[in-house]
């Protein structure tokens, strides 16, 4: 099953290292390929480095693509992480 | 140089820290090309054996960073925990990885330039980011780059970069770990982006005299390495892609230079005396026994400031006694140096950034470092107290401990240095009788309990780099605030002053072994103020010398009580500037200092 949902990014600094490693710590329990896109741009939901390359700030949208079985928890968790600012500020 | 593909020449200005012309071939400096060597894969079946290598490194690696993890939990503070967590996913990032290999296989070349590929394409990506934060997370892919590398060399042991032919080394900044790891005599001079008068590249280019301009800004960026370049460590200029023309001025300039110098080497032996009869001692500042001889060739009557910071660095295990003793035996005792002043363990700070072991700290210069640290560490600190107290036997002895700011300190470090000689007396080895103690004053708490201090210990040795950074509250290694480093602000006379006043009066000997001491300029108002002892960068005590020896103490005492009228620095530098200038035309018009 393919899901797509998008998310606002509200935690101060934006997707920055500890925040992206915190993504990818949820990502890659998962089996579903998980894709991240902002402005036309997509990033493998499984590389740091891809999801860094984003550079998404504070108030950005982020629109999060999961392919596969548990597609649909991974989508409900990571969402969860970005409501809550990743735990931030 | 002229080659017909119409390289533009232009100039670059920055803070010339060493003195002196050289003209050659740039060679761009980067600690992750240091260490790697290039080659093409002979065959195909090379090619899985070379993955099989890189993905070894990246166990390597991974165990090693885990293990920083687990060391660095049982600290305090999480911050750096993520970063290790950062690391740690970028070794596992399926596309740092897969691109690495891919570049293996393609192109059939090794790992380390493989990496290095890699490492371009994100340096590519990450330089259209616009956040100034993610930009520099390219670093973060560096350091990973550089620990695989290391690695795929065999781990434990660095390799030494070779830079081939002689080269002026380009780079951002020098770490003494990068130093020390060169070979100096293919080295003909520095041109780095960051850094001040007292950053570690500037230390190291006037210790081994080559020239040296820092705080360039981005030179790294516009030079590539094998460009003809000119650095003027006098004026702080670097010519890129010099015409003939250029060249030709610059080589005149050279020489005029290096026959001035040797006019001044004539004066260094003489003792540094005032036309009446007033004796200041001149002592060298060194880091590495092999410039004794430059410091003996250049008048050093003794050994003001030994750093040994260098005994610790670049090694996987810390040193032993036996390591310590062996460098404090060589400057101990020197035929023609009268005394040695050992500077105990003042790591931290910008000395020792690059050990990925330390934990970083938000402001180094004030965090856990000297004397703070050595009283935390205190085994640590006893090795190296032992080893001074040894080599006190073979001669005079000074040991001086850093960054003194309250009486417990030099208290607890002195009764750990009596422990440590009660030892060695109980089990029959010889110590110095004469040994002296001393702190180094280089923070403003220390000039204010100066007269409490100076019941403790045999003599004062003012660092005026610290002091002076500390006092005005800049970051000396900020090349956005060393306009404000002014060693003649009126707040730094008045601290030196008291340091003086308050050290005479309590009838210990009081010495300067920072910049300050160093400085032409300023010999008048350090002669003036009394000063016991001037200790330098040796390079400087030829010119010293002969300004001290061409004034009167008199004289210096009158000027200085000018000085100590004015309420702002700038009214004082220009004053001290003419003055100097009028009194001794022939050593500030040369490069207009």
């Amino acid at each position: 099953m393919v899901l797509i949902k998008t998310f606002e990014i509200k935690n101060k600094l934006g997707l920055h290292a500890r925040v992206a490693a915190k993504l990818i710590n949820v990502t890659t329990r998962y089996k579903s390929k998980i894709f991240f896109e902002r402005d036309g741009k997509v990033a493998n939901g499984k590389s740091l480095l891809s999801i860094l390359t984003l550079a998404c700030p504070l108030g950005s949208r982020l629109t999060i693509r999961a392919e596969g079985a548990d597609a649909r928890e991974a989508v409900a968790d990571l969402g969860k992480l970005i409501n809550d600012k990743f735990g931030e500020d | 140089m002229g080659d017909g593909t119409g390289k533009r020449a232009f100039v670059l200005k920055g803070i010339g820290v060493s003195p002196g012309i050289v003209i050659g071939k740039a060679h761009l400096f980067d600690r992750f090309d240091a260490r790697a060597s290039f080659y093409r894969l002979q065959d195909d079946t090379l090619v899985s054996q070379e993955i099989k290598r890189f993905r070894g490194a990246l166990k390597e690696s991974e165990k090693q960073l885990l293990d920083v993890k687990n060391r660095l939990r049982e600290l305090a503070g999480r911050e750096p925990l993520y970063i290790i967590d950062v690391h740690l996913l970028i070794l596992r990032d399926k596309m740092f990885v897969n691109h690495t290999v891919q570049f293996i296989k393609e192109m059939r070349i090794n790992a380390e330039w493989a990496i290095k590929m890699t490492i371009d394409k994100y340096r590519d990506i990450f330089d259209k980011v616009e956040d100034e934060y993610l930009k520099g997370r390219i670093n973060d892919i560096r350091y990973v780059g550089q620990m695989i590398t290391r690695n795929l060399a065999g781990g434990k042991k660095d390799v030494v970069p070779d830079i081939g032919d002689k080269g002026i080394i380009i780079a951002i900044d020098l770490s003494p770990a990068d130093t020390a790891q060169m070979m100096m005599n293919k080295v003909l001079g520095f041109a780095t982006d960051m850094g001040g008068k007292t950053s570690h590249t500037a230390i190291v280019a006037r210790a081994v005299e080559i020239p040296a301009v820092v705080g360039l800004e981005s030179i790294t960026k516009m030079v590539r390495t094998n460009d003809d370049i000119i650095v003027d460590g006098s004026a702080g200029l670097v010519v890129v892609n010099p015409d003939p023309e250029m060249i030709k001025v610059y080589d005149d300039k050279r020489r005029h230079f290096e026959i001035a110098q040797e006019n001044f080497l004539k004066y260094a032996r003489l003792p540094a005396v005032t036309k009446d009869n007033y004796r200041v001692d001149i002592g060298g500042n060194i880091e590495f026994i092999e410039e004794i001889p430059t410091a003996l060739s250049h008048g050093a009557e003794g050994i003001g400031l030994y750093r040994t910071e260098f005994i610790y660095i670049n090694k996987e295990q810390l040193p032993t006694e036996e390591e310590h003793f062996s460098h404090y035996r060589s400057i101990v005792g020197v035929e023609g140096l009268k005394w040695a002043t050992i500077r105990t363990f003042d790591l931290g700070g910008d000395k020792f950034y690059s050990d990925p072991k330390l934990a970083k700290e938000m402001n180094p210069q004030m965090g856990l470092r000297a004397i703070r640290f050595c009283l935390k560490e205190v085994d640590m600190f006893k090795v190296q107290l032992r080893a001074i107290a040894r080599a006190s036997a073979f001669g005079k002895t000074r040991i001086m401990f850093p960054m003194i700011s309250g009486i417990e300190e030099i208290r607890e470090a002195k009764r750990l240095f009596c422990e440590v000689k009660d030892d060695l007396a109980g089990k029959g080895i010889p110590v110095g009788k004469d040994i002296e103690i001393g702190v180094m004053v280089e923070v403003p708490s220390a000039v204010i309990i100066a007269d409490e201090l100076a019941k403790e210990v045999d003599f004062f040795s003012i660092g005026t780099n610290d002091l002076i950074q500390y006092a005005l509250a800049i970051d000396r290694i900020n090349e956005r605030v060393t306009y404000l480093y002014e060693p003649l602000h009126p707040a730094v006379l008045r601290l030196i002053k008291q340091v003086v006043d308050v050290g005479h009066k309590a009838g210990i000997r009081v010495a300067m072994c920072g910049e300050m001491a160093g400085d032409p300029a300023y010999v008048m108002i350090l002669l003036g103020l009394e000063i016991d002892e001037l200790s330098m960068n040796p390079l400087a005590i030829p010119r010293v010398k002969k300004i001290i020896q061409e004034s009167t103490l008199s004289e210096s005492k009158t000027m200085l009580e000018k000085v100590m009228t004015f309420s702002s620095a700038s009214p004082i530098r220009e004053f001290v500037c003419n003055y100097m200038r009028e009194r001794f035309p022939e050593e500030f018009q040369l490069n207009g200092d």
